[in-house]
């Protein structure tokens, strides 16, 4: 009792002879099949090299092109030219030339033994396959492909939308069940010669000829019809990519193939020296009866096609530049931006570091420089403070920071006078947690000892300047976290919406607040306000403070920190 | 795009190849191994100028990833550059007195070689101060790259510029002939890149790093471009536009995934600040044949008086490929 290896041939003939002396030498016989399209020169050297070998034989050639019928007819041709000349092979597996025996033929041969009835085929219905190329399943089998998806691209989906439109559909046969699944199989002798001598064959293989990509869906198919017990799932190791090319195994893969324990991998790089001088050799130590584990190489393949398709959140580089709607992330992670709490209070910046343990910038857009943490001229990255280099690209500087310090939360301040902040990217960042303190650029105004002209000139160009950003804030298209408080509302209870800002940035959740940022003294703030009002100009955004409360403030000592349990 | 735009972007590129056409009449062939250019090979296309001291490290470094032949363009080198190069057949060099500003910075003469000889071939064209990374290229030759992108269709392959650069003052380095200049420069900045799209060539526009930095802070707009698409395989009917910054066909251009994904690129290592720059920068300077008046060498001589010094307490050390994949430089995209 053997195993019969069918081999489907196209390129790097040198290394399928290899495998084939391989598999031969074991006590498999091989049967080569070699694409027509192979030059009869090249074909006639190749029979040449392995006519030595009694084992390896070599059936009628067919042309075969990838998604048409050519395949299956090799494959029958093969599977036929099997049958007959080797009587004693019980097993029969499909492989093509640049897959590889990973473990010692020996064990294949006693793990199909030890399952004499059992077809390895993945089958699966068209409703079950998520795998399906070019968006067409149960429509493979219901229209027509005369034209070729890898040439002619063009005609081929207009062919499709053609039979779509006048409703096209052809019938399929009575008795089959189009089933679909990984086109290398292991069949018994059994089951495949049930399919190949059908009486029905015929007409089977006249409706598969117009089939696309018959190779995943004939054998699929027909399986189902005669197997009295299909396990479905291939025995060969073979992984694709988003597009449904199969993935490359090279050199550096030889230590997960060994441990895959699969039976057989495609496909092997044909220059993969160490690979096949690795598994090319004869077996050495004792026979494994283990099952093949391809988990981790799946691991490695499915994380490959998530990279194409979905890629890193955050990140803009030379070979990913998303459409706007397409980042997956507009930046890398979270961070905090703060409005109106440096002028509010004084030490807001240490404080909030020391509260929340994480990195608390000054006025990134700042128009003199990025005030980095601790005035630092150079960040993560190498991102420079220069004004110029920011403002070039203010959302790459974002998403730069964000992304160079990955794994730690940054807090911002931005204000009226940013104006180069791309308040519009930071609003419908849904990692952006943005508070605001509407009205607070007053504060720095009140305490300066500037002209009470400039101070009314510059409080009306904030005040634009501010209300400008909130409209952003306010806007339907914000997904940021948004809080706004007037200064007004604000300093009625600092510390409730301050300890839930810091709940929400949540580095350590056991942290209560041990401390409160000291407030400006804003003793006279009501009367300075009034005298703007009377100036002529409206400041609206810090709320309604009262001329008077200022008066009651300052009888009171001052304010001391205090403790909040 | 319309139809019109398509037409206008036919005639330049023709335009391109037909300059190309006539550039090739200033390149006089000194070496020509190109009979030994077999169908598959891979091939290499550079211009230089006085870089003698670099060729030696840089053949070695791309014989052994895999390129099976170079076309080199000398452009009056008078440091035995040509004397160097002799005898070595899988090298075909041409020899131009002829103005690198004219030929748009050696593209049409490269674009003129690669049309005669690179057709059907994988093809990087390259700088000798230039050393392409790509994921896996401690593992797998450059073939295993090219045999990939074909089996994915894949016509180009991006690269972008990372400026390498020492810990210290340049002139205090030491670079010797046939050493890797990574042993001198070997830091650079990870984070710090803008791109942008440019509408008419469909390409990205990167800008950044070290010179960006140091350079052109003050006028980062005119900062060097980083792009760069220097593997492609290559048709006659292909011209390079902008240095190996956009080709036409725009197709080639589109190197990058629009819809959230990555494609595979890699790098090219920029070894351009070692201790031979500052004379290279006065050189280039006054011979005024580089890029918008060699503006960039212009301002690199400006501020060289004062030995700037690229390093900063943020620069990164280069370890290997997947440092740069990690840092978000390059991408081993569905490649695995």
């Amino acid at each position: 009792m053997s195993v019969g290896i069918l081999m489907l041939v196209h390129t790097a003939l040198d290394r399928a002879e290899q495998v084939a002396r391989h598999w031969a030498n074991a006590g498999c016989p091989v049967v080569i099949h070699v694409d027509k399209k192979v030059p009869r020169k090249t074909y006639d050297r190749f029979v040449a090299s392995c006519s030595d070998h009694s084992m390896i034989v070599f059936c009628k050639r067919h042309s075969c092109e990838w998604g048409m019928w050519g395949i299956v007819a090799a494959s029958q041709s093969a599977a036929e030219l099997m049958l007959e000349q080797f009587a004693d092979v019980h097993h029969i597996y499909l492989s093509s030339g640049s897959c590889l025996p990973l473990r010692p033929v020996q064990e294949l041969k006693d793990y199909l033994a030890a399952r004499p009835r059992t077809d390895f085929i993945e089958s699966a219905t068209t409703a079950d396959v998520p795998w399906t190329v070019g968006g067409l399943d149960h429509e493979r089998f219901t229209l027509r492909f005369p034209f070729s998806w890898k040439k002619h691209r063009y005609l081929f989906d207009k062919w499709v939308d053609i039979q779509r439109f006048v409703r096209f559909k052809r019938t399929i046969p009575k008795g089959i069940v189009p089933h679909m699944g990984s086109q290398w199989w292991c069949l018994t002798r059994q089951t495949l010669s049930a399919i190949l001598q059908d009486p029905d064959r015929e007409v089977f293989d006249k409706f598969f000829k117009r089939v696309w990509i018959p190779d995943e869906s004939y054998f699929q198919t027909l399986a189902r019809v005669y197997s009295s017990n299909i396990e479905s799932r291939s025995l060969t190791l073979s992984k694709f990519d988003f597009q449904g090319k199969p993935h490359i195994f090279y050199d550096d893969h030889l230590q997960l193939l060994r441990r895959s324990d699969c039976f057989v991998a495609r496909k092997i790089w044909p220059n993969a020296e160490k690979i096949y001088g690795g598994f090319l050799r004869s077996p050495e130590g004792a026979i494994k009866m283990s099952e093949p584990n391809p988990a981790k190489i799946d691991r490695i393949f499915a994380k490959a096609v998530e990279r194409r398709t979905k890629g890193r959140s955050g990140l803009y580089m030379q070979s990913r530049f998303p459409n706007e709607g397409w980042e997956n992330g507009m930046t890398f992670g979270r961070y905090s931006v703060f409005h109106g709490f440096t002028e509010l209070f004084e030490d807001f910046e240490p404080w909030l570091a020391r509260a929340t343990g994480t990195r608390v910038h000054g006025h990134l857009y700042a128009p003199e420089r990025a005030e980095f943490e601790g005035g630092q001229r150079v960040l993560n990255g190498a991102l420079s403070d220069s004004p110029k280099l920011r403002d070039y690209n203010p959302i790459a500087f974002l998403t730069n920071l964000v992304w160079n310090t990955r794994g730690e939360r940054q807090c911002f301040q931005v204000g009226p006078r940013d104006e180069g902040a791309p308040v519009w990217f930071i609003c419908k960042d849904p990692n952006a947690q943005i508070s605001v303190i509407s009205g607070a650029w007053a504060i720095p105004l009140f305490k300066s000892n500037m002209n009470f002209a400039d101070i009314r000139k510059e409080a009306a160009r904030l005040q634009k300047l501010e209300s400008d950003q909130l409209k952003a804030l306010r806007s339907p298209y914000a997904k940021a976290r948004v809080r706004i408080w007037s200064l007004a509302e604000f300093i009625e209870a600092p510390m409730e919406p301050l300890q839930a800002i810091i709940d929400e940035i949540g580095t350590d959740p056991t942290r209560r607040l041990a401390e409160a940022p000291k407030m400006t003294d804003l003793a006279g703030f009501g009367q300075f306000l009034q005298n703007l009002k009377n100036q002529g100009m409206h400041p609206y955004l810090m709320g309604d403070f009262p001329v008077t409360q200022a008066e009651n403030e300052q009888k009171k000592p001052p304010r001391k920190p205090y403790l909040v349990q | 795009m319309g139809v019109w735009d398509s037409y206008k972007m036919r005639l330049r590129r023709r335009h391109r190849l037909l300059r190309s056409i006539r550039k090739s009449r200033e390149l006089s062939p000194v070496q020509n191994n190109t009979h030994a250019i077999r169908p598959n090979d891979i091939l290499l296309v550079s211009t230089f100028r006085n870089e003698l001291i670099r060729l030696p490290y840089f053949l070695e470094y791309y014989r052994k990833m895999g390129v099976d032949h170079f076309l080199f363009v000398d452009n009056d080198s008078t440091d035995g550059t040509l004397e160097y190069l002799s005898g070595q057949d899988d090298i075909s060099v041409w020899y131009t007195q002829h103005s690198y500003r004219r030929s748009k910075f050696g593209i049409d003469w490269m674009n003129g070689l690669q049309r005669t000889y690179a057709h059907g071939h994988w093809c990087l064209v390259v700088d000798p101060d230039e050393f392409f990374i790509y994921p896996f290229c401690d593992t797998r030759p450059i073939r295993a790259l090219t045999d990939w992108l074909d089996n994915s269709s894949i016509r180009s392959f991006g690269a972008m510029l990372v400026d390498v650069y020492p810990r210290g003052r340049l002139d205090r380095t030491t670079y010797r002939a046939g050493q890797d200049p990574l042993e001198v420069a070997n830091w650079f900045d990870a984070g710090n890149y803008t791109l942008n799209k440019n509408p008419q060539y469909g390409n990205l526009w990167i800008q950044g790093g070290p010179r960006a930095r140091v350079f052109f802070a003050d006028n980062p707009k005119k900062a060097p471009a980083l792009n760069k698409i220097p593997l492609v395989k290559w048709s006659r009917r292909y011209a390079y536009v902008s240095s190996t910054h956009s080709l036409l066909p725009r197709g080639l251009n589109q190197v990058y995934d629009e819809w959230g994904g990555e494609k595979a690129s890699g790098a090219l290592l920029h070894t351009k600040f070692l201790n031979t720059f500052s004379g290279k920068a006065e050189e280039e300077s006054a011979r005024n044949q580089h890029y918008a008046n060699a503006r960039e060498y212009k301002a690199y001589a400006d501020q060289l008086g004062e030995h700037p010094e690229l390093w900063c307490k943020w620069s990164e050390k280069y370890i290997n490929w997947r440092q740069l994949e990690i840092l978000g430089l390059m991408s081993k995209g569905n490649w695995a």
